[in-house]
């Protein structure tokens, strides 16, 4: 398998135009010959799907919701980053080019990194063009915040809601599409299978979730917006059907996987409250803000209630430990801080696995009301699920699952080693390395699926000859197909007496504790052992009642469990192989002197892409070495 | 188990599909606690039924944390149960006590046929929004964002009206199943701000003119929308969409089609 990152040569800041005009492009009345398949509409999905649509291509989506609206681009809270210096603050694209390089510990492809932070400032117009209701000031301009470990104001926002607004915008952009016919739309239809014909994605096959149909669907080129697989460690900020299941199909048919087990670990989550747990919930981190973080000092006083622990016995270990920074420091290291402390015993809560997210200082300083206008929505959201007031007692939060940095490989044009299939969005892998900065995977989706695609696609389809596509009745597109048949038959075949969720569960407590926050050669090397063990009772124990032709959510989710169950073990297997602690990868044996992340930048300045090789045998790593031309190799403080 | 858990008796409507008929079934819901969504107390129904061998029972759900519109029951009587301005999934098991029974049902009304159990087809939505329920701009290279200051209180108001999560809770809840609740919060959103203009009362009249076509019931100012609305949106919409759709059809003219002769 070749790496080809098809990156333009040219400085880093004339790429991206270069490239667009070396493109190739298809002309106008030829479009229309082309179909292009858009798997999932989020930001991504729907912004691409839209996009093509209003270009001229044939376009058809596909989405597991019910509608197109509700994809998981919607609980975004906090807000979308660009580069616009608005607030004269010394914001540029280079800066955030730059920030984006270094928040991602320098595991990111520098040139794409780059053409994020161009587009950002054209994603802003085109939302507001649509009718994107964005915080304004008085004037009538628009507002913005600093967001997630950056020292400028460069964050736009809808209320708590900003996800949920560019989603709508999205959605609203891909319904008109559909309402004048150029865009085919899927609701309830999954992606079980990609079509793949002498090593070209030709389409798709899917299972409507109603009739439980299996349909092929052909197209000239793929594009999965499917987002991210952290459902695989079960209890996570993903909405409960997001699943890994397209992207790991595709995998298996000659796709990469890059950087598998980068995983974002979000500090600012509800806590656990028992067994019965099915998700989590984020708090936004645009409250880190104006809340301090802080745990008591002693053990002892953990028990007590907040208020009983006087100030002198409160350690705010962020500010402590990071006093440039502070509460604002970057995800994957608050979210390390937090383990830190409850590792040492003095976590807070029931359980323990807690620490406080504290308003009092902000509400004397700025008033009740300021903390109500800018955080109402998310302070009653904390009370409706923990029953607390969080105006008189502190918030409680723990880390969380919440993103995948990791995901299939793409080049400059975000095609993968698949000719033919595009990934976008948080599915494929390439800008955000090894941690996603705050307000970034919001840009990073509708940068792909708005002003990224719609060029690159291009360049492909035009070395296509139209009307050469295949027909649905080729014995490939049929293969493909019975192969999702018999995998339906195989699940109902097991006759066993398990959930879906109980191997799910089992999966999930294992990836937490061995590929979640801290990670050891130990530790990994039992979950590898652990994974194949459940993987080999779910196939001897799983029980699906009902029927495979009607809605059937049993079977839904057993497919995709099947899924986790494999991407699970090839999630530790890179985070065995990759001998360093960088961003959200923390491995324990690579730490400074004061815990820290040690990176390994001469053996590991790379991206890891694994090729499948069949059932049972072991992938086959494959390297990308990374090159930082821009933006110099340096360890990443925020002291 | 602890002693704040509980039981319940539920009673839960099951219908195999749209064609065949449906009827309500009795459950007991055990050792449930105060701690948990009113989904995960069904989790766990349905695992209990599931380990039976018996289907467990569907419902739509997806992000679980209010926003994404996919989840919707009635609990006795009230569509997303008995707590204001709160989503079924949302909604916690401490608003429930020991011994109490529960009716579920889905969503009432002509316009979405029930697919299986709790779970029915809100089609029509996305119908309505494909009418006119945007504004066209394709995506390109518009004019800066801050070209056009939009005054802080138009684009609260019309932030207001935009966080509608399309769930269909007010359909449920309107003795008419009228979708005038949601159809009018994106009317008024789009008319609210400047970019919404040039299509305003086209907009308007398409998008009624989907509504309609959909069968869904017309507005008598009963309020039950309001009430049910876990997004808090408000019924002063629905006075602005009447009047943008009188105005619009005082006004109306047929396009004229004077293309380009080049």
């Amino acid at each position: 398998m070749e790496l080809k990152s098809q990156i333009p040569d040219g400085p880093i800041d004339k790429k991206w135009d270069k490239h667009k005009f070396d493109l190739k492009l298809v002309n106008p009345a030829n479009k229309r010959k082309y179909k292009v398949i858009v798997v999932g509409s989020g930001l991504a999905g729907g912004a691409a799907a839209a996009s093509l649509a209003e270009l001229g291509y044939e376009v058809e989506c596909y989405c597991y919701q019910d509608s197109p609206r509700r994809a998981h681009s919607i609980a975004a809270q906090g807000g979308i980053n660009a580069a616009k210096n608005y607030r004269n603050d010394g914001d540029s694209v280079h800066r955030l080019f730059y920030d984006t390089v270094k928040g991602g510990d320098f595991r990111a492809r520098e040139a794409n990194v780059h053409r994020l932070a161009e587009v950002s400032v054209d994603i802003i117009d085109q939302c507001v063009a649509q009718g994107v209701p964005f915080a304004r000031e008085y004037g009538g301009l628009l507002d913005n915040r600093s967001f997630g470990g950056a020292q400028v104001s460069r964050t736009f926002y809808a209320r708590g809601q900003t996800g949920q607004q560019l989603l709508l915008g999205a959605y609203q952009a891909l319904q008109r599409q559909v309402g004048l016919g150029a865009v085919k739309m899927f609701a309830r239809h999954e992606m079980q299978e990609l079509i793949v014909v002498d090593g070209v994605a030709k389409g798709i096959i899917t299972r409507d979730m109603v009739t439980g149909e299996i349909q092929s669907h052909v197209a000239d080129a793929v594009c999965l917006a499917t987002g991210g697989y952290g459902n695989t460690m079960y209890l996570a900020t993903y909405a409960k059907g997001c699943n890994g299941t397209a992207i790991w199909r595709a995998h298996k048919k000659g796709a990469a996987f890059a950087n598998p087990c980068f995983t974002q670990i979000h500090p600012t989550c509800i806590p656990v409250t028992g067994d019965h747990q099915s998700k989590l919930t984020l708090m936004s981190e645009s409250l880190r803000n104006d809340g301090r973080i802080w745990v008591p000092k002693r053990k002892e006083d953990c028990g007590k209630p907040a208020a009983q622990i006087a100030e002198d016995d409160r350690d705010y270990y962020l500010e402590r430990k990071y006093p440039s920074f502070g509460n604002l420091a970057p995800r994957d290291i608050a979210s390390r801080a937090a383990k830190q402390v409850c590792d040492e015993g003095r976590g807070v809560g029931e359980t323990g696995l807690g620490v406080y997210l504290d308003f009092e200082a902000a509400i004397t300083r700025l008033g009740a009301n300021k903390i109500e206008e800018k955080y109402g929505n998310l302070f009653e959201m904390y009370e409706r699920i923990t029953d607390e007031n969080p105006y008189k007692t502190p918030m409680r939060i723990f880390p969380a699952t919440h993103y995948t940095m990791g995901g299939l490989w793409v080049d400059y044009n975000l095609m993968s080693t698949i000719p033919g299939l595009f990934v976008l969005g948080e599915a494929n892998f390439s800008d955000h390395g090894a941690n996603r900065l705050g307000a970034s995977a919001l840009m990073q989706g509708l940068a792909d699926g708005y002003f990224v695609i719609p060029y690159t696609i291009g360049g492909y389809l035009a070395g296509i000859k139209p009307g050469t596509r295949i027909k649905a009745d080729d014995p490939a597109v049929k293969a493909a197909a019975q192969t999702v048949s018999d995998r339906v038959k195989q699940l109902f075949a097991i006759g066993g007496k398990e959930t879906p969720t109980h191997f799910h569960r089992e999966l999930g407590k294992v990836m937490w504790e061995f590929c979640g926050m801290g990670r050891n050669e130990q530790g990994l090397k039992k979950a590898l052992q652990a994974i194949p063990e459940i993987r080999e009772e779910f196939w001897k124990n799983l029980r699906i009642p009902g029927t495979g032709d009607d809605v059937n959510q049993s079977l839904e989710l057993a497919g995709r469990v099947a899924d986790f169950l494999e991407i699970g073990e090839l999630m530790c297997l890179d985070a065995l192989e990759r001998r360093e602690s960088c961003g959200g990868h923390f491995r324990e044996e690579w730490q400074t002197d004061d815990g820290e992340a040690l990176r390994d930048d001469e053996n590991f300045c790379h991206v890891a892409a694994w090729e499948y090789k069949g059932e049972g045998q072991t992938p086959v790593r494959h390297v990308e070495a990374l090159s930082f031309d821009n933006v110099h190799l340096a360890t990443r403080s925020y002291k | 188990m602890s002693n704040k858990h509980f039981n319940l008796t539920l009673h839960v409507w099951r219908q195999k599909n749209a064609k065949c008929d449906g009827k309500f079934v009795e459950y007991p819901a055990e050792n449930v606690s105060p701690d948990m969504s009113f989904l995960e107390m069904l989790d766990v129904v349905n695992e209990g039924l599931i380990r039976k061998g018996e289907e467990p029972i569907t419902f739509d759900h997806d992000c679980r944390e209010g926003i994404c519109g996919t989840c919707g029951m009635v609990v006795n009587g009230r569509p997303h149960g008995p707590k204001e301005r709160t989503t079924t999934c949302q909604l916690h098991m401490r608003s429930f006590k020991d011994g109490d029974s529960l009716t579920l049902e889905p969503w009432r009304a002509e316009a979405f046929p029930v697919l299986k159990d709790l779970m029915v087809d809100r089609g029509a939505f996305d119908r309505i929004i494909a009418a006119g329920g945007f504004i066209s701009a394709p995506t390109g290279t518009p004019q800066d964002a801050n070209a056009l200051p939009i005054p802080k209180e138009n684009a609260d108001l019309a932030m207001d009206a935009a966080a509608c999560i399309g769930c269909a809770a007010c359909v449920a809840a309107c003795p008419n199943a009228s979708a005038m609740l949601f159809t009018s919060a994106k009317i008024s959103q789009l008319a609210l701000l400047p970019q919404g203009q040039p299509e305003r009362y086209l907009r308007v009249r398409d998008m009624i003119a989907q509504m309609d076509a959909e069968e869904f019931g017309t507005c008598t100012n009963h309020g039950e929308c309001e009430a049910a609305c876990p997004k808090g949106i408000k019924m002063e919409n629905i006075a602005r969409m009447n009047r943008d759709f009188l105005k619009a059809s005082l006004t109306y003219r047929p396009a004229t089609s004077g293309g380009g002769v080049g």
